[in-house]
Protein backbone atom coordinates (compact mmCIF):
# COMPACT_ATOMS: atom_id res chain seq x y z
CA UNK A 1 0.00 0.00 0.00
CA UNK A 2 1.18 3.43 -1.04
CA UNK A 3 -0.26 6.33 0.19
CA UNK A 4 0.44 10.25 -0.34
CA UNK A 5 -1.00 13.30 1.74
CA UNK A 6 -0.80 16.02 3.62
CA UNK A 7 0.72 16.01 7.28
CA UNK A 8 -0.75 16.96 10.44
CA UNK A 9 1.20 17.44 13.56
CA UNK A 10 0.92 17.07 17.06
CA UNK A 11 3.40 16.57 20.27
CA UNK A 12 3.58 13.91 22.86
CA UNK A 13 0.83 11.90 24.62
CA UNK A 14 -2.08 12.25 22.67
CA UNK A 15 -5.00 10.42 24.07
CA UNK A 16 -8.21 9.30 23.08
CA UNK A 17 -10.45 11.86 24.64
CA UNK A 18 -8.70 14.34 22.02
CA UNK A 19 -8.84 11.62 19.14
CA UNK A 20 -13.10 11.72 20.06
CA UNK A 21 -13.99 13.18 23.29
CA UNK A 22 -16.52 11.07 25.52
CA UNK A 23 -19.25 13.44 24.80
CA UNK A 24 -19.73 12.35 21.40
CA UNK A 25 -19.41 8.24 22.54
CA UNK A 26 -23.21 8.04 22.23
CA UNK A 27 -22.94 7.19 19.01
CA UNK A 28 -20.44 4.39 16.97
CA UNK A 29 -21.43 6.07 13.69
CA UNK A 30 -17.90 6.54 11.76
CA UNK A 31 -19.12 9.38 9.83
CA UNK A 32 -20.49 11.13 13.26
CA UNK A 33 -17.03 10.10 14.94
CA UNK A 34 -14.94 11.56 12.01
CA UNK A 35 -17.07 14.37 12.28
CA UNK A 36 -15.73 15.19 15.41
CA UNK A 37 -12.19 13.49 15.36
CA UNK A 38 -9.34 15.57 17.15
CA UNK A 39 -11.79 18.65 17.87
CA UNK A 40 -10.45 19.60 21.09
CA UNK A 41 -6.90 19.40 20.45
CA UNK A 42 -7.08 20.90 17.03
CA UNK A 43 -10.56 22.73 16.20
CA UNK A 44 -9.39 22.95 12.53
CA UNK A 45 -8.72 19.33 12.05
CA UNK A 46 -12.08 18.39 10.90
CA UNK A 47 -12.33 21.46 7.89
CA UNK A 48 -8.76 20.96 7.12
CA UNK A 49 -8.26 17.47 6.27
CA UNK A 50 -8.63 15.54 2.82
CA UNK A 51 -8.81 12.20 1.46
CA UNK A 52 -5.44 10.77 2.16
CA UNK A 53 -3.70 13.15 4.55
CA UNK A 54 -1.47 11.96 7.33
CA UNK A 55 -1.48 12.39 11.34
CA UNK A 56 2.00 12.76 12.58
CA UNK A 57 3.01 12.58 15.90
CA UNK A 58 5.20 11.80 18.52
CA UNK A 59 5.51 10.03 21.98
CA UNK A 60 2.73 7.14 23.10
CA UNK A 61 -0.02 8.52 20.32
CA UNK A 62 -3.52 7.28 21.63
CA UNK A 63 -3.17 6.78 25.24
CA UNK A 64 -5.86 6.62 27.80
CA UNK A 65 -9.15 5.36 26.78
CA UNK A 66 -9.49 1.77 24.55
CA UNK A 67 -12.46 3.46 22.70
CA UNK A 68 -12.28 1.73 19.49
CA UNK A 69 -14.16 5.04 18.28
CA UNK A 70 -10.59 6.45 18.33
CA UNK A 71 -8.99 4.28 14.81
CA UNK A 72 -12.23 4.49 13.81
CA UNK A 73 -12.79 8.22 13.49
CA UNK A 74 -8.88 8.89 12.39
CA UNK A 75 -9.61 6.29 9.61
CA UNK A 76 -13.17 7.11 8.73
CA UNK A 77 -12.18 11.13 8.33
CA UNK A 78 -9.80 9.68 5.54
CA UNK A 79 -6.51 9.41 7.55
CA UNK A 80 -4.73 7.20 5.28
CA UNK A 81 -1.95 6.61 8.15
CA UNK A 82 -0.41 7.36 11.37
CA UNK A 83 3.08 8.20 11.73
CA UNK A 84 4.31 8.05 15.76
CA UNK A 85 7.85 7.40 17.67
CA UNK A 86 5.62 4.84 19.52
CA UNK A 87 1.49 4.41 20.20
CA UNK A 88 -0.17 3.42 23.25
CA UNK A 89 -1.08 -0.37 23.30
CA UNK A 90 -4.47 -0.64 22.59
CA UNK A 91 -4.48 1.78 20.17
CA UNK A 92 -2.03 -0.21 18.53
CA UNK A 93 -3.83 -3.12 18.70
CA UNK A 94 -7.28 -1.63 17.80
CA UNK A 95 -5.98 0.03 14.72
CA UNK A 96 -4.57 -3.62 13.89
CA UNK A 97 -8.15 -4.65 14.33
CA UNK A 98 -9.53 -2.51 12.37
CA UNK A 99 -7.11 -1.84 9.18
CA UNK A 100 -5.85 1.77 10.18
CA UNK A 101 -2.41 1.49 9.33
CA UNK A 102 0.41 2.92 11.93
CA UNK A 103 4.14 3.09 12.08
CA UNK A 104 6.42 3.56 14.35
CA UNK A 105 9.36 5.49 13.04
CA UNK A 106 10.59 8.31 16.06
CA UNK A 107 12.93 9.60 13.04
CA UNK A 108 10.36 10.50 10.64
CA UNK A 109 7.75 11.87 13.13
CA UNK A 110 10.51 14.12 14.32
CA UNK A 111 11.60 15.40 10.79
CA UNK A 112 7.54 15.50 9.78
CA UNK A 113 6.42 19.24 9.97
CA UNK A 114 2.38 20.48 9.62
CA UNK A 115 1.75 21.13 6.38
CA UNK A 116 4.81 18.60 4.64
CA UNK A 117 3.42 16.90 1.96
CA UNK A 118 4.54 13.03 2.82
CA UNK A 119 5.10 9.92 1.00
CA UNK A 120 4.74 6.58 2.37
CA UNK A 121 5.31 3.35 0.97
CA UNK A 122 4.05 0.05 3.27
CA UNK A 123 4.93 -2.54 2.02
CA UNK A 124 8.96 -0.89 1.19
CA UNK A 125 8.81 0.31 4.66
CA UNK A 126 9.72 3.70 3.32
CA UNK A 127 8.48 7.16 4.23
CA UNK A 128 9.64 10.07 1.98
CA UNK A 129 9.10 14.00 3.18
CA UNK A 130 9.11 16.00 0.14
CA UNK A 131 9.64 19.58 2.01
CA UNK A 132 12.74 18.10 3.48
CA UNK A 133 13.51 15.72 0.95
CA UNK A 134 14.70 13.09 3.86
CA UNK A 135 13.73 9.72 3.16
CA UNK A 136 13.42 7.24 6.28
CA UNK A 137 13.05 3.51 6.59
CA UNK A 138 10.79 1.69 9.51
CA UNK A 139 10.53 -1.95 10.64
CA UNK A 140 7.53 -3.39 9.09
CA UNK A 141 5.00 -4.50 11.75
CA UNK A 142 4.98 -7.75 13.10
CA UNK A 143 4.08 -11.14 10.63
CA UNK A 144 1.00 -11.78 13.15
CA UNK A 145 -0.36 -8.63 12.56
CA UNK A 146 0.52 -8.49 9.35
CA UNK A 147 -1.70 -11.49 8.21
CA UNK A 148 -4.78 -9.81 10.73
CA UNK A 149 -4.17 -6.96 7.76
CA UNK A 150 -4.06 -8.64 5.28
CA UNK A 151 -7.12 -10.85 6.01
CA UNK A 152 -8.83 -7.43 6.36
CA UNK A 153 -9.15 -6.81 9.90
CA UNK A 154 -9.11 -9.26 13.24
CA UNK A 155 -13.38 -10.09 12.92
CA UNK A 156 -11.94 -12.07 8.91
CA UNK A 157 -8.85 -13.57 10.35
CA UNK A 158 -10.84 -15.42 12.80
CA UNK A 159 -13.47 -16.39 10.84
CA UNK A 160 -10.82 -17.60 8.16
CA UNK A 161 -9.07 -19.58 11.03
CA UNK A 162 -12.47 -20.91 12.82
CA UNK A 163 -13.75 -22.15 9.10
CA UNK A 164 -10.21 -24.01 8.29
CA UNK A 165 -10.45 -25.57 11.68
CA UNK A 166 -14.42 -27.00 11.04
CA UNK A 167 -12.78 -28.57 7.73
CA UNK A 168 -10.07 -30.60 9.69
CA UNK B 1 14.67 -20.02 34.45
CA UNK B 2 11.63 -18.43 36.74
CA UNK B 3 8.62 -16.87 35.87
CA UNK B 4 5.74 -13.91 37.26
CA UNK B 5 3.21 -14.33 37.82
CA UNK B 6 1.57 -13.01 34.85
CA UNK B 7 3.93 -14.82 32.93
CA UNK B 8 2.37 -18.00 34.90
CA UNK B 9 -1.05 -17.26 33.92
CA UNK B 10 -0.37 -16.81 30.64
CA UNK B 11 1.07 -20.19 30.11
CA UNK B 12 -1.55 -22.32 31.83
CA UNK B 13 -4.00 -20.25 29.59
CA UNK B 14 -2.18 -21.30 26.54
CA UNK B 15 -1.49 -24.50 27.44
CA UNK B 16 2.25 -24.45 27.67
CA UNK B 17 4.57 -25.07 30.19
CA UNK B 18 6.25 -21.74 29.74
CA UNK B 19 6.13 -18.24 28.21
CA UNK B 20 8.58 -15.99 27.62
CA UNK B 21 8.05 -11.70 26.94
CA UNK B 22 7.74 -11.55 23.20
CA UNK B 23 6.09 -14.44 22.49
CA UNK B 24 2.87 -14.16 20.61
CA UNK B 25 -0.10 -16.78 22.59
CA UNK B 26 -3.70 -17.90 21.93
CA UNK B 27 -5.07 -17.45 25.87
CA UNK B 28 -7.81 -19.15 26.78
CA UNK B 29 -9.99 -16.31 28.33
CA UNK B 30 -11.94 -16.87 31.65
CA UNK B 31 -14.02 -13.37 30.94
CA UNK B 32 -14.93 -10.85 27.86
CA UNK B 33 -16.25 -7.56 29.05
CA UNK B 34 -18.07 -4.64 27.69
CA UNK B 35 -19.45 -1.77 28.29
CA UNK B 36 -22.35 0.33 27.09
CA UNK B 37 -19.97 2.56 24.85
CA UNK B 38 -17.85 -0.51 23.82
CA UNK B 39 -20.34 -3.09 23.59
CA UNK B 40 -22.21 -1.71 20.42
CA UNK B 41 -19.73 -2.00 18.25
CA UNK B 42 -18.68 -5.55 19.38
CA UNK B 43 -22.00 -6.41 18.54
CA UNK B 44 -21.56 -4.91 15.35
CA UNK B 45 -18.79 -7.00 14.63
CA UNK B 46 -20.25 -10.61 16.15
CA UNK B 47 -23.07 -9.80 14.01
CA UNK B 48 -21.68 -8.99 10.73
CA UNK B 49 -19.01 -12.19 10.76
CA UNK B 50 -22.12 -13.89 11.13
CA UNK B 51 -21.99 -15.72 14.51
CA UNK B 52 -24.48 -17.88 15.48
CA UNK B 53 -23.57 -18.05 19.26
CA UNK B 54 -21.51 -17.03 21.93
CA UNK B 55 -18.95 -19.40 23.45
CA UNK B 56 -19.87 -19.07 26.66
CA UNK B 57 -23.08 -17.14 28.52
CA UNK B 58 -21.26 -17.67 31.51
CA UNK B 59 -17.86 -15.84 30.58
CA UNK B 60 -19.58 -12.51 29.52
CA UNK B 61 -20.07 -9.62 31.16
CA UNK B 62 -22.09 -6.65 29.76
CA UNK B 63 -22.16 -3.55 31.98
CA UNK B 64 -23.99 -0.51 31.01
CA UNK B 65 -22.15 1.79 33.34
CA UNK B 66 -21.00 4.88 31.34
CA UNK B 67 -24.08 7.01 30.20
CA UNK B 68 -26.69 5.21 32.40
CA UNK B 69 -29.15 5.77 33.43
CA UNK B 70 -29.48 6.79 29.79
CA UNK B 71 -28.61 10.79 29.49
CA UNK B 72 -30.17 11.37 26.05
CA UNK B 73 -31.96 8.95 23.29
CA UNK B 74 -28.58 8.03 21.69
CA UNK B 75 -27.47 6.51 24.48
CA UNK B 76 -30.39 4.72 25.06
CA UNK B 77 -30.54 3.47 21.96
CA UNK B 78 -26.66 1.90 22.91
CA UNK B 79 -28.11 0.64 25.79
CA UNK B 80 -31.28 -0.92 24.57
CA UNK B 81 -28.58 -2.80 21.81
CA UNK B 82 -26.66 -4.24 24.49
CA UNK B 83 -30.03 -5.08 26.23
CA UNK B 84 -31.26 -6.83 23.25
CA UNK B 85 -28.10 -8.52 22.94
CA UNK B 86 -27.85 -9.87 26.35
CA UNK B 87 -31.05 -11.42 26.22
CA UNK B 88 -31.05 -13.23 22.94
CA UNK B 89 -28.09 -14.76 24.31
CA UNK B 90 -28.63 -15.01 27.68
CA UNK B 91 -25.67 -13.47 28.72
CA UNK B 92 -25.17 -13.98 32.44
CA UNK B 93 -23.55 -11.39 34.10
CA UNK B 94 -25.95 -8.22 32.38
CA UNK B 95 -26.41 -5.41 34.33
CA UNK B 96 -29.43 -3.62 34.53
CA UNK B 97 -29.68 -0.58 35.43
CA UNK B 98 -30.85 -0.67 39.44
CA UNK B 99 -28.74 -3.81 39.90
CA UNK B 100 -25.48 -2.27 37.74
CA UNK B 101 -22.67 -0.54 39.14
CA UNK B 102 -19.18 0.75 37.57
CA UNK B 103 -17.97 -2.06 36.11
CA UNK B 104 -14.15 -2.33 37.20
CA UNK B 105 -16.04 -2.24 41.14
CA UNK B 106 -18.62 -4.37 40.65
CA UNK B 107 -16.91 -6.96 38.70
CA UNK B 108 -14.40 -7.81 41.73
CA UNK B 109 -17.21 -7.10 44.34
CA UNK B 110 -19.29 -9.85 43.06
CA UNK B 111 -16.96 -12.81 42.80
CA UNK B 112 -16.80 -12.49 38.47
CA UNK B 113 -13.18 -11.76 38.39
CA UNK B 114 -10.87 -14.31 40.68
CA UNK B 115 -7.59 -15.18 41.37
CA UNK B 116 -5.38 -16.93 38.17
CA UNK B 117 -8.48 -15.59 35.71
CA UNK B 118 -7.08 -14.44 31.97
CA UNK B 119 -9.72 -11.70 31.55
CA UNK B 120 -9.84 -9.19 28.48
CA UNK B 121 -12.24 -6.17 28.72
CA UNK B 122 -13.52 -3.61 26.00
CA UNK B 123 -12.54 -0.98 28.85
CA UNK B 124 -8.77 0.17 29.49
CA UNK B 125 -9.67 0.09 33.26
CA UNK B 126 -9.66 -3.74 33.09
CA UNK B 127 -6.08 -3.67 34.25
CA UNK B 128 -8.37 -3.03 37.98
CA UNK B 129 -8.94 -6.86 38.72
CA UNK B 130 -4.43 -7.30 38.85
CA UNK B 131 -5.28 -6.64 42.38
CA UNK B 132 -6.89 -10.30 42.84
CA UNK B 133 -3.84 -11.85 41.28
CA UNK B 134 -5.99 -12.30 37.66
CA UNK B 135 -4.03 -11.32 34.48
CA UNK B 136 -6.56 -8.53 32.75
CA UNK B 137 -6.06 -5.94 30.28
CA UNK B 138 -8.13 -3.71 28.41
CA UNK B 139 -8.59 -4.22 24.60
CA UNK B 140 -10.61 -2.68 22.00
CA UNK B 141 -14.56 -3.32 20.89
CA UNK B 142 -13.02 -5.74 17.59
CA UNK B 143 -10.89 -7.85 20.23
CA UNK B 144 -14.11 -8.67 22.50
CA UNK B 145 -16.08 -9.38 19.56
CA UNK B 146 -13.37 -12.56 18.14
CA UNK B 147 -13.17 -13.49 22.20
CA UNK B 148 -17.02 -13.33 22.75
CA UNK B 149 -17.19 -15.93 19.56
CA UNK B 150 -13.78 -17.85 20.05
CA UNK B 151 -13.27 -17.35 24.18
CA UNK B 152 -9.79 -16.67 22.61
CA UNK B 153 -7.50 -13.53 22.48
CA UNK B 154 -4.09 -13.05 21.22
CA UNK B 155 -1.32 -11.50 23.70
CA UNK B 156 2.48 -10.69 23.38
CA UNK B 157 3.65 -11.49 26.44
CA UNK B 158 5.14 -8.28 27.84
CA UNK B 159 8.12 -7.42 29.76
CA UNK B 160 8.17 -7.28 33.42
CA UNK B 161 8.80 -4.28 35.63
CA UNK B 162 8.63 -4.96 39.30
CA UNK B 163 8.15 -1.81 41.95
CA UNK B 164 9.14 -2.62 45.47
CA UNK B 165 7.28 -0.06 47.97
CA UNK B 166 9.24 -0.02 51.37
CA UNK B 167 8.73 1.60 55.07
CA UNK B 168 5.20 3.10 56.85
CA UNK B 169 2.37 4.91 55.03
CA UNK B 170 1.16 7.64 56.93
CA UNK B 171 -2.48 8.16 57.64
CA UNK B 172 -4.37 9.78 54.59
CA UNK B 173 -2.03 8.23 51.93
CA UNK B 174 -3.38 5.24 50.87
CA UNK B 175 -3.34 3.08 47.30
CA UNK B 176 -4.23 5.90 45.52
CA UNK B 177 -1.38 8.03 46.35
CA UNK B 178 1.14 4.77 45.55
CA UNK B 179 -0.07 4.82 41.97
CA UNK B 180 0.10 8.54 41.79
CA UNK B 181 3.41 8.77 42.96
CA UNK B 182 4.51 5.93 40.88
CA UNK B 183 3.35 7.43 37.40
CA UNK B 184 4.93 11.20 38.46
CA UNK B 185 8.05 9.02 38.87
CA UNK B 186 8.10 6.86 35.11
CA UNK B 187 5.75 8.91 33.13
CA UNK B 188 2.60 8.14 31.66
CA UNK B 189 4.55 5.78 28.98
CA UNK B 190 6.79 4.28 31.42
CA UNK B 191 5.52 1.15 31.31
CA UNK B 192 3.96 1.09 27.80
CA UNK B 193 3.17 -2.53 26.70
CA UNK B 194 4.66 -3.95 30.01
CA UNK B 195 3.40 -5.63 33.14
CA UNK B 196 3.66 -3.79 36.89
CA UNK B 197 4.54 -5.68 39.31
CA UNK B 198 3.81 -4.34 42.71
CA UNK B 199 5.53 -5.81 45.63
CA UNK B 200 7.23 -5.23 49.19
CA UNK B 201 6.11 -4.95 52.51
CA UNK B 202 3.77 -1.78 51.95
CA UNK B 203 1.69 -4.02 49.31
CA UNK B 204 1.83 -6.75 51.32
CA UNK B 205 -0.03 -5.21 54.03
CA UNK B 206 -2.53 -2.69 51.42
CA UNK B 207 -5.92 -3.74 51.98
CA UNK B 208 -8.07 -4.98 48.91
CA UNK B 209 -9.71 -1.77 48.02
CA UNK B 210 -6.62 0.15 48.15
CA UNK B 211 -4.81 -2.40 45.51
CA UNK B 212 -7.74 -2.39 43.40
CA UNK B 213 -7.13 1.56 43.06
CA UNK B 214 -3.76 0.75 42.66
CA UNK B 215 -4.10 -2.06 39.68
CA UNK B 216 -6.69 0.67 38.17
CA UNK B 217 -4.40 3.25 37.01
CA UNK B 218 -1.70 1.03 35.70
CA UNK B 219 -2.49 1.75 32.50
CA UNK B 220 -2.09 6.01 33.21
CA UNK B 221 1.84 4.30 33.01
CA UNK B 222 0.97 2.98 29.97
CA UNK B 223 0.96 -0.59 31.27
CA UNK B 224 -0.56 -3.74 29.88
CA UNK B 225 -1.55 -5.01 33.23
CA UNK B 226 -0.62 -4.47 36.50
CA UNK B 227 -0.76 -7.25 38.85
CA UNK B 228 -0.01 -7.95 42.85
CA UNK B 229 0.32 -11.28 44.39
CA UNK B 230 -2.60 -13.07 45.91
CA UNK B 231 -2.16 -13.59 49.76
CA UNK B 232 -4.47 -13.66 52.92
CA UNK B 233 -5.98 -10.28 52.10
CA UNK B 234 -6.90 -11.90 48.37
CA UNK B 235 -8.06 -15.02 50.43
CA UNK B 236 -10.08 -13.55 52.67
CA UNK B 237 -11.76 -10.78 50.39
CA UNK B 238 -12.63 -13.92 47.22
CA UNK B 239 -13.67 -16.88 49.47
CA UNK B 240 -17.32 -15.72 50.41
CA UNK B 241 -18.24 -14.03 47.00
CA UNK B 242 -16.09 -16.31 44.13
CA UNK B 243 -18.67 -17.41 41.49
CA UNK B 244 -15.78 -19.99 39.95
CA UNK B 245 -12.85 -21.96 40.84
CA UNK B 246 -10.23 -19.55 41.20
CA UNK B 247 -6.24 -20.37 41.71
CA UNK B 248 -3.23 -18.38 43.31
CA UNK B 249 0.11 -17.59 41.32
CA UNK B 250 2.98 -16.68 42.63
CA UNK B 251 5.71 -14.62 40.93
CA UNK B 252 9.13 -17.48 40.94
CA UNK B 253 11.95 -15.26 43.17
CA UNK B 254 14.35 -15.62 40.22
CA UNK B 255 11.68 -14.17 37.54
CA UNK B 256 13.22 -11.99 35.37
CA UNK B 257 12.25 -8.48 35.09
CA UNK B 258 13.79 -5.52 32.84
CA UNK B 259 13.55 -2.94 35.07
CA UNK B 260 13.25 -2.66 38.68
CA UNK B 261 12.42 0.11 41.25
CA UNK B 262 12.71 0.08 45.06
CA UNK B 263 11.13 3.12 47.01
CA UNK B 264 10.67 4.04 50.75
CA UNK B 265 7.48 5.85 50.79
CA UNK B 266 7.83 6.29 54.85
CA UNK B 267 6.29 10.43 55.19
CA UNK B 268 4.67 10.52 51.66
CA UNK B 269 2.46 12.81 51.50
CA UNK B 270 -1.05 12.81 50.15
CA UNK B 271 -0.39 12.95 46.25
CA UNK B 272 -2.01 15.16 43.82
CA UNK B 273 -1.81 14.81 39.37
CA UNK B 274 -2.36 18.13 38.33
CA UNK B 275 -3.97 19.11 34.52
CA UNK B 276 -3.16 17.76 32.39
CA UNK B 277 -1.77 14.10 32.98
CA UNK B 278 -1.80 11.90 35.38
CA UNK B 279 2.24 11.91 35.74
CA UNK B 280 1.95 15.68 36.99
CA UNK B 281 2.04 14.77 40.35
CA UNK B 282 2.75 16.75 43.05
CA UNK B 283 2.43 16.38 47.04
CA UNK B 284 -0.61 18.22 48.64
CA UNK B 285 1.24 20.86 50.62
CA UNK B 286 2.15 21.95 47.06
CA UNK B 287 -1.45 22.83 45.79
CA UNK B 288 -2.89 24.21 48.80
CA UNK B 289 -3.32 27.75 47.20
CA UNK B 290 -5.76 26.37 43.99
CA UNK B 291 -9.58 27.26 44.52
CA UNK B 292 -11.68 24.49 42.92
CA UNK B 293 -15.21 24.84 42.03
CA UNK B 294 -16.64 21.56 42.09
CA UNK B 295 -15.36 17.91 43.63
CA UNK B 296 -16.14 14.51 42.53
CA UNK B 297 -15.95 11.40 44.55
CA UNK B 298 -16.46 8.49 42.68
CA UNK B 299 -15.24 6.43 39.96
CA UNK B 300 -14.21 2.70 39.11
CA UNK B 301 -10.69 4.17 41.32
CA UNK B 302 -12.15 5.12 44.24
CA UNK B 303 -16.01 4.72 44.56
CA UNK B 304 -15.85 1.94 46.67
CA UNK B 305 -17.07 1.74 50.68
CA UNK B 306 -13.35 2.46 52.09
CA UNK B 307 -13.64 5.65 49.79
CA UNK B 308 -17.07 7.16 50.85
CA UNK B 309 -15.89 5.92 54.64
CA UNK B 310 -13.08 7.95 54.06
CA UNK B 311 -14.56 10.89 53.00
CA UNK B 312 -17.49 10.90 55.25
CA UNK B 313 -14.94 11.14 57.74
CA UNK B 314 -13.96 14.41 57.06
CA UNK B 315 -17.15 15.39 55.79
CA UNK B 316 -18.79 14.83 59.41
CA UNK B 317 -20.42 17.58 60.96
CA UNK B 318 -18.69 19.95 58.42
CA UNK B 319 -20.09 21.78 55.16
CA UNK B 320 -18.97 22.09 51.44
CA UNK B 321 -18.03 25.63 50.74
CA UNK B 322 -20.29 28.18 49.39
CA UNK B 323 -20.06 28.14 45.67
CA UNK B 324 -18.36 24.15 45.46
CA UNK B 325 -20.66 21.42 44.80
CA UNK B 326 -19.37 17.90 45.45
CA UNK B 327 -20.79 15.23 43.95
CA UNK B 328 -20.54 11.87 46.00
CA UNK B 329 -21.49 8.63 43.30
CA UNK B 330 -21.16 5.51 45.22
CA UNK B 331 -19.60 3.08 42.66
CA UNK B 332 -21.93 -0.03 43.12
CA UNK B 333 -25.72 -0.74 44.32
CA UNK B 334 -24.06 -2.66 47.11
CA UNK B 335 -21.76 0.28 48.14
CA UNK B 336 -24.45 2.58 48.27
CA UNK B 337 -26.38 0.28 50.65
CA UNK B 338 -23.70 -0.09 52.64
CA UNK B 339 -22.83 3.45 52.88
CA UNK B 340 -26.49 4.37 53.30
CA UNK B 341 -26.67 1.47 56.29
CA UNK B 342 -23.38 2.81 57.74
CA UNK B 343 -25.09 6.61 58.02
CA UNK B 344 -22.54 7.77 55.32
CA UNK B 345 -24.99 9.28 53.16
CA UNK B 346 -26.32 10.82 55.84
CA UNK B 347 -23.58 12.49 56.48
CA UNK B 348 -23.02 13.69 52.75
CA UNK B 349 -26.29 14.79 52.31
CA UNK B 350 -26.11 16.72 55.62
CA UNK B 351 -22.54 18.52 54.36
CA UNK B 352 -24.59 19.94 51.24
CA UNK B 353 -23.30 17.02 48.99
CA UNK B 354 -24.88 15.81 45.85
CA UNK B 355 -25.62 11.72 46.03
CA UNK B 356 -26.16 10.16 42.92
CA UNK B 357 -27.04 6.31 41.88
CA UNK B 358 -24.02 4.45 40.59
CA UNK B 359 -22.69 5.85 37.00
CA UNK B 360 -19.46 6.59 35.88
CA UNK B 361 -20.94 9.94 34.96
CA UNK B 362 -18.63 12.47 35.07
CA UNK B 363 -15.32 10.42 34.87
CA UNK B 364 -15.48 10.82 31.30
CA UNK B 365 -17.38 13.57 31.13
CA UNK B 366 -20.48 12.20 30.45
CA UNK B 367 -23.04 13.31 32.28
CA UNK B 368 -24.06 14.19 36.26
CA UNK B 369 -21.61 16.81 36.64
CA UNK B 370 -19.63 18.61 33.45
CA UNK B 371 -17.29 21.04 34.06
CA UNK B 372 -17.91 24.88 32.73
CA UNK B 373 -14.81 26.65 30.90
CA UNK B 374 -12.35 27.96 33.52
CA UNK B 375 -14.06 25.71 36.28
CA UNK B 376 -11.53 23.44 38.31
CA UNK B 377 -12.65 19.92 39.94
CA UNK B 378 -10.41 18.07 42.44
CA UNK B 379 -11.61 14.13 41.34
CA UNK B 380 -11.15 10.81 42.95
CA UNK B 381 -11.01 8.97 39.13
CA UNK B 382 -7.81 8.27 37.45
CA UNK B 383 -7.97 10.81 34.18
CA UNK B 384 -7.40 14.62 34.02
CA UNK B 385 -6.79 14.95 30.10
CA UNK B 386 -8.32 18.32 28.60
CA UNK B 387 -11.67 18.22 28.36
CA UNK B 388 -12.15 14.97 30.22
CA UNK B 389 -14.85 16.30 32.53
CA UNK B 390 -16.29 19.24 30.57
CA UNK B 391 -15.30 21.91 28.43
CA UNK B 392 -11.58 22.10 26.88
CA UNK B 393 -10.75 24.79 29.48
CA UNK B 394 -11.96 23.27 32.48
CA UNK B 395 -9.16 21.53 34.86
CA UNK B 396 -8.82 18.35 36.62
CA UNK B 397 -6.73 17.51 39.83
CA UNK B 398 -6.94 13.67 40.57
CA UNK B 399 -6.70 12.63 44.29
CA UNK B 400 -7.54 10.51 46.78
CA UNK B 401 -11.35 10.55 48.44
CA UNK B 402 -9.97 11.96 52.14
CA UNK B 403 -8.00 15.06 49.90
CA UNK B 404 -11.25 15.02 47.75
CA UNK B 405 -13.67 16.08 50.92
CA UNK B 406 -11.29 18.19 53.03
CA UNK B 407 -11.25 20.37 49.76
CA UNK B 408 -14.79 20.56 49.24
CA UNK B 409 -14.85 22.25 52.56
CA UNK B 410 -12.57 24.73 51.94
CA UNK B 411 -12.84 25.34 48.40
CA UNK B 412 -9.17 24.66 47.68
CA UNK B 413 -7.08 21.65 47.35
CA UNK B 414 -6.68 20.87 51.07
CA UNK B 415 -4.54 18.36 53.27
CA UNK B 416 -6.91 16.04 55.02
CA UNK B 417 -5.18 16.86 58.67
CA UNK B 418 -6.07 20.69 58.42
CA UNK B 419 -9.98 19.55 58.22
CA UNK B 420 -9.80 16.42 60.38
CA UNK B 421 -11.13 17.23 63.52
S1 LIG C 1 -15.44 5.31 36.19
FE1 LIG C 1 -14.35 6.44 34.61
S2 LIG C 1 -12.46 5.35 34.25
FE2 LIG C 1 -13.83 3.98 35.38
S3 LIG C 1 -14.85 2.76 33.80
FE3 LIG C 1 -16.13 4.54 34.22
S4 LIG C 1 -15.49 6.10 32.73
FE4 LIG C 1 -13.92 4.53 32.78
Amino acid sequence: MKFKGKAFKYGDNVNTDEIIPARYLNSSDPEWLAAHCMEDIDADFVKAKKKGDIIAARKNFGCGSSREHAPIAIKAAGISCVIADTFARIFYRNAINIGLPIIECPKAAADIEAGDAVEVDLAKGSIKNQRSGHTFKFEPMPPFAQEIIAAGGLMKYVMNKMKKEAKK
Amino acid sequence: MGMTITEKILAEHCGQKEVRPGQLINARLDLCLANDITAPIAIDEFEKAGAAKVFDREKIALVPDHFTPNKDIKSAEQAAQLRRFARKHQIKYYFEVGEMGVEHALLPEQGIVLPGDCIIGADSHTCTYGALGAFSTGVGSTDVAAGMITGEAWFKVPEQMKFNYKGKLSKWVGGKDLILFTIGKIGVDGALYRTMNFTGPVIQSLPMEDRLALCNMAIEAGGKNGIIEPDEITEEYVHLRARHAYKFFKSDTDAKYVESYDWNVTNMEPQVAFPHLPSNVHPVSKASDITIDQVFIGSCTNGRLSDLRLAASILKGNSVAKFVRCIVIPATQLVYRQAMEEGLIAIFLDAGCAVCTPTCGPCLGGHMGILAAGERCVATSNRNFVGRMGHVKSEIYLANAAVAAASAITGRITHPEEVAK
